[in-house]
């Protein structure tokens, strides 16, 4: 008789959702998917809102990245007060974004990988749930889950001196920023006591990657054949191809590196990418238009930066993505799990620009602001920690919002991520007759590497629980798993 | 030369000139009444009644009251940092205020008194009035729904022919705050700066110049309401 596995909720991610497995008669898997089932209203509420709110409200969607929303927002503002993109803002205004960004990246990284992913692969991930996860870590891993919540503080030390606070502050600013780096606030992030100075953080985030590589190579058949499968990748580069997580133009690849979306501006990004809407979920499914929705859908996040980039420009990073890239013969990497392996090169990347941005005189700069001629329309681009986020807003002649889409990394990822789900279902159910429990969690690492933001993505308060359902044929539950 | 007066605030005595409202004279004393209509050299309002304090045991407005010879003044019994509190709440919940993304937050003297009283959860309903915003003006952003009917724009900021620009329209429950669209229009910049410092609360906003001051100085990031009114006396 035909089943129905339901998880819900997903737990170890950002936001509330559920998955749906539907077995056959035989027991195997039929349809699998991730269903996220909060919704947020942010584009609409915004509207009438005066623009130069929107970076404060919009970044209430998450208290996880909400600097990403902050800024992509400001970017968005920069346009309309004619303060142009990227190029325009005064040094310091795009420095200290830059260095609030970075610090962003590092924390959430840091939180994601040490704090929720890590305990499958610490502990196992058929290990027992009381002790999968961060307290267990903890105890068998006292080092690593130290270095793990100190990385966290340190980012959010850095938001906090940019923005004004660790959690939604103000910095960002249309055309700029409201802050510059006080002396004393740049030697704390840069030498304070050990261990939270920018030294030590590097050397933590390059040991974090060493040991996802041993990992790697003790378990590898595990990880490489977890959920692989061929996509496109989309996000921002520099001109130049670099990795730039702040700026840059819009490169999407195929699966074998051919360029799709050949570095265009991305005012223009609704040329490229439209959303299909599906009646079992609030998280819209994005493609690129001109390969369609059957095919146009891609991945964005860490994975897909390492895929797409030619290159990442500090020293210590670039090394490691050399050796990442020679993994797959110079081709784009595809496997799911190595998004953890690209999450922590990133990792590295974001402190040794932190060091490289601290560094710099323009910081301690007055001039903070640029504006200009003012237009009605801008759009945001920016590659927050778990991939592409767009901000685009429409304003009246009284500056008011009247318009406001937002397409959140997540939103970006929900195909790859349903792809996911259904390759691991069928990989570990398919012909059992009991749905285990570290069947599930598998199926919860699938979603995982993701790291989503089910709250962002849909526009949700609340804590972040799994909820697994199994229906049969005829679409009776049969099992609920809920943790 | 004035004649002085003495007189008593939780038991302690002070002197003032005849005639100076109890919340001017307790300040140029070091003794903090809360404010949120008033203003110094304003004709008082007596609307917000956040200075309600205790005058030979009735309850009095201190801005619209003077002191007398021998006033037993009470300001800070149970009684009335409930009362305060209670205000406080009051007039959370008869607007819509979302602190959050409210670019007065931090300077916000309606904000900084829950603060102060300690305000967690109004102890009365929302009201969740609709109320529309005035956008049309080139530099004034009227928020009609943070307004608390403190009146101070309608006293203090007129035109160049002392004509108002703000005012009330309606009565009771359909009460907003007002402006002059064709006035506003033609208001000086230092007219406008003005209205929203004078504003307690984020209903009068400068088209533009929002979250320009970090966080960390804002007026009440380091120290709380009154405490300019208290340090200055110690």
């Amino acid at each position: 008789m035909a089943q129905k596995v339901t998880i819900e909720p997903v737990t170890r991610v950002e936001g509330h959702g559920k998955v749906t497995i539907h077995l056959d008669d035989n027991m195997n898997v039929d349809q699998t998917r991730l269903h996220i089932v909060e919704f947020r209203g942010f584009e609409r509420f915004v509207q009438g809102r005066p623009y130069w709110e929107a970076p404060v409200l919009v970044q209430r969607l998450c208290g996880i990245c909400p600097v990403s929303h902050h800024l992509a927002a400001a970017k968005a503002l920069d346009v309309i007060v004619g303060a142009g993109t990227g190029e325009g803002l005064t040094p310091t205004g795009e420095k200290m974004r830059r260095l609030m960004h970075y610090g962003q990246m590092f924390q959430s990284h840091a939180l994601h990988f040490f704090h929720l992913s890590s305990p499958d692969f610490l502990l196992g991930y058929d290990a027992d749930p009381a002790i999968r996860n961060v307290i267990g870590v903890a105890i068998n891993f006292p080092e690593l889950a130290t270095q793990g919540v100190l990385m966290r503080k340190y980012g959010q030390e850095v938001i906090e001196r940019t923005a004004g606070k660790k959690i939604h502050g103000t910095g960002a600013i249309p055309g700029g920023i409201n802050k510059n780096l006080s002396i004393e606030e740049r030697d704390f992030l840069l030498k304070g006591a050990d261990p939270l100075n920018i030294d030590k953080m590097i050397e933590w985030a390059d040991s974090a990657v060493q040991f996802f590589k041993d990992y790697y190579m003790k378990n590898k058949d595990f990880v490489d054949g977890f959920a692989y499968f061929p996509s496109n990748h989309l996000s921002l580069v520099r001109k130049d191809g670099a990795m730039d997580l702040y700026h840059g133009v819009m490169r999407a690849i195929d699966a074998e590196g051919n360029k799709i979306l050949n570095d265009v501006d991305y005012q223009e990004y609704f040329k490229h990418i439209e959303e299909e809407v599906k009646n079992w979920s609030y998280m819209k499914f994005p493609y690129l238009t001109s390969i369609g929705k059957d095919d146009g859908w891609y991945r964005v996040g860490p994975l897909a930066r390492v895929n797409t980039c030619d290159f990442i420009p500090t020293p210590k990073a670039q090394k490691e993505f050399e050796i990442f890239r020679a993994h797959t013969n110079g081709k784009p990497n595809n496997y799911c799990l190595h998004t953890h392996w690209a999450r922590l090169i990133e990792l590295l990347h974001s402190a040794e620009v932190i060091k490289e941005l601290l560094l710099d005189p323009d910081l301690q700069k007055d001039d903070l602001v640029t504006k200009g001629t003012k237009l009605n329309e801008g759009v945001g681009l920016i590659e927050a920690p778990r991939g592409t986020l767009f901000h685009h807003y429409q304003i009246n002649e009284n500056d008011q919002i009247t318009m406001a889409n937002l397409i959140v990394s997540t939103t970006n990822n929900n195909e790859p991520m349903n792809r996911s789900v259904n390759y691991v279902a069928k990989k570990m159910m398919n012909g059992q007759h009991e749905i285990t429990e570290p069947m599930k969690n598998a199926v919860e690492i699938a979603i995982r590497a993701y790291d989503p933001c089910l709250s962002c993505a849909t526009h949700a308060l609340g804590k972040m629980p799994l909820d697994i359902k199994l229906y049969d044929a005829k679409g009776k539950q049969i099992d609920h798993y809920k943790s | 030369m004035s004649e002085t007066v003495k007189f008593t605030i939780d038991g302690k005595e002070f002197t003032a000139p005849k005639g100076q409202y109890i919340v001017d004279a307790a300040a140029d004393n070091g003794v903090y009444i809360p404010v949120l209509c008033h203003m110094r050299d304003l004709t008082p309002s007596g609307s917000c009644r956040i200075c309600t304090v205790k005058v030979n045991g009735r309850h009095m407005a201190a801005c619209t009251t003077p002191v007398e010879e021998d006033m037993a003044i009470e300001n800070s019994s149970d009684e009335l940092l409930d009362i305060r509190k209670a205000i406080v709440e009051m007039l959370f919940v008869e607007g819509n205020h979302f602190c959050p993304s409210c670019e007065k937050s931090g300077t916000c003297d309606l904000q900084a008194l829950g603060y102060k009283y300690q305000m967690m959860v109004p102890r009365f309903p929302y009201a969740f009035e609709r109320r529309e915003l005035e956008a049309s003006t080139p530099k004034i952003f009227l928020e009609k729904n943070r307004c608390i009917f403190c009146k101070r724009c309608v006293r203090l900021i007129k035109d160049d022919q002392g004509r108002n620009i703000f005012a009330f329209k309606g009565r009771g429950k359909t009460l907003e705050i007002n402006m002059d669209k064709k006035l506003a229009t033609h208001m000086s910049e230092e007219s406008a700066m003005k209205a929203m410092e004078i504003c307690p609360v984020g209903a009068i906003l400068r088209k533009e110049v929002g979250f320009v001051e970090p966080i960390g100085t804002r007026k009440y990031d380091n120290k709380p309401i009154g405490s300019d009114i208290e340090i200055n006396h110690q």
